[in-house]
């Protein structure tokens, strides 16, 4: 998978909400109970009647420069295939480290295993060759767009030049790769 | 109005994170303590001098390597999958504080417990010498030791406050918690620690003149921890949004009492005025003064090691439209 450079983004104008990625991952990823690698996050704004509401599916961002993978005294935490960030669990001694240095509190310990967890961008199933993750592919509005930032003619690479788009937290200066669209 | 929900419900990180529980602020007090301890016997042992140490203070570099391995045990109990620790000695990771911390606790053992050997009572070490004494190797790495002793006390120094610094460097360079994202905790870690290492020493049965001596150099200590207290929070006073939110959990936010009473009033200005009357009076320092030092020094770490996973990054909102 070289030369790839893994990216998701959320249209969050198409984004109801549903939380079907959420459950989705839960169903794929066997996630532990309580647990969840993806989430909701609804922003209401305003004085009614004069609100608007901003919905986002989050997960691990995939930070190009993570946090997480720098204070991994182990080496558990690195970046794994197509730039993505990934945890071996193998060699995770559970210190937390990651927990508290991520900026958007995307991880979290398996009770089951007792190391760190969060989202593989469902490296499993793209090294199967199956081109979707479990988010993406159950969402009903089509809002999750998954794919190669440096191929120009992929559908987020396009939807990245055409569309409007924020990351969570820049200042952080992790440099996310999980966009949100406008 | 802004109003958010989210449905995340992860267990230790929402609503507020506290992944890192009771266990951590104790580690990290036990290895300043030590820090102080190593340094303070390493001084010590350079100095040199005519007077014969007590028997309290000859037998004092041993609290290192014991009061470290509680705090490792402590810091093992924290761990959710314990069974894996060995992997920290695997690899060394130059940009994690942690991995640096794994091979300082290393270091730590020969140095301090070489030294402790070399000024120990001979009246102690001959029937543990005896009892040794076909393992030929020993012989010749005591031999060793009481030849390098002064190399020995500066290594002792050098790990020491290497121990020190990491301690205050692991939550200082975490930018994700503002609170600690402070190049001062190293610093300031440090000196708490030398502080709590001498406060220790005081509770034992030191000289009158060892008492005074440690005690004036408290007193230092504790003058150079306000110090670096009030730059740390003029720092963040000072910083963005999110260094400014973060004070704030000390400025009226949750922890202001148990800041501003346990650590500042009865942990430093309390124990740094009863030295100072101690001291003008020519009184023999007690040991109240130094219980309410230790008492001090854990409540920093415990009050900073909570309300710094309480705090976070606060641009999201700024950053949505």
């Amino acid at each position: 998978m070289s030369g790839v450079r893994y990216g998701m983004a959320i249209d969050t104008r198409t984004c109801v909400g549903c939380a079907a990625c959420v459950i989705g991952c839960k169903t794929e990823n066997d996630t532990a109970p309580d647990f969840s690698r993806d989430w909701i996050y609804t922003l209401l704004e305003g004085e009614y009647p004069n609100i608007r509401m901003n919905i986002r599916s989050e997960r691990c961002n995939h930070c190009e420069d993570a946090p997480c993978v720098t204070v991994c005294p182990t080496g558990s935490s690195h970046y794994g295939p197509g730039g993505s960030v990934q945890v071996n669990p193998d060699k995770c001694s559970g210190c937390k480290a990651c927990i508290t240095a991520c900026p958007y509190d995307a991880r979290h310990i398996d009770p089951r295993s007792g190391a760190a967890d969060k989202c593989t961008f469902c490296m499993h199933r793209l090294e199967a060759g199956i081109p979707t993750t479990s988010c993406q592919e159950i969402c009903p509005t089509k809002s999750i767009y998954m794919g190669d930032l440096d191929d120009p003619n992929s559908e987020i690479s396009r939807a990245l030049a055409t569309r409007d788009w924020y990351v969570l937290k820049p200042d952080a200066g992790t440099k996310p790769k999980h966009f949100y669209l406008r | 109005m802004n109003e958010f929900t989210n449905t995340r419900h992860n267990h230790l990180i929402d609503p507020t994170m506290h992944v890192w529980g009771w266990e951590i602020p104790l580690y990290l007090f036990l290895g300043g303590v030590v820090a102080g301890i190593m340094i303070l016997a390493g001084i010590r042992f350079l100095r040199g001098g005519d007077e014969k140490p007590s028997y309290a203070l000859s037998l004092m570099p041993w609290a290192a390597p014991i009061a470290i391995s509680v705090g490792m045990f402590f810091l093992w109990l924290d761990l959710e999958h314990p069974f894996n620790a060995w992997r920290f000695y695997l690899t060394f990771k130059l940009t994690s504080p942690m991995s640096w911390g794994a091979w300082i606790l290393l270091g730590v053992y020969p140095v301090s417990i070489l030294l402790a050997w070399v000024g120990t009572p001979e009246t102690l070490k001959a029937p543990v010498r005896e009892k040794v004494s076909r393992f030929a190797v020993l012989l010749r790495v005591e031999k060793w030791a009481e030849v390098n002793t002064a190399l020995l006390a500066k290594l002792n120094i050098l790990m020491g406050a290497s121990l020190g610094i990491y301690t205050g460097v692991l939550l200082g360079t975490m930018a994700s918690r503002p609170l600690w994202n402070s190049a001062l905790l190293g610093p300031l870690f440090l000196v708490s620690g030398l502080s709590t290492g001498a406060a220790f020493m005081l509770l034992f049965g030191l000289s009158d003149e060892e008492r005074k001596s440690l005690s004036r150099a408290d007193m230092a200590l504790i003058g150079i921890e306000l110090a670096l207290l009030a730059l740390w929070m003029m720092g963040l006073a000072t910083g963005g949004s999110s260094s400014q939110g973060a004070l704030a959990v000390i400025f009226g936010g949750p922890y202001t009492a148990a800041f501003w009473t346990l650590v500042v009033a009865l942990g430093l200005l309390a124990p740094l005025v009863g030295e100072w009357l101690e001291h003008k009076h020519g009184a023999v320092p007690g040991k109240g003064t130094a219980i309410l030092v230790l008492l001090g020094g854990f409540a920093l770490r415990w009050i900073l090691v909570f309300a710094g996973q309480s705090t976070g990054w606060v641009s999201e909102i700024a950053m949505r439209q």
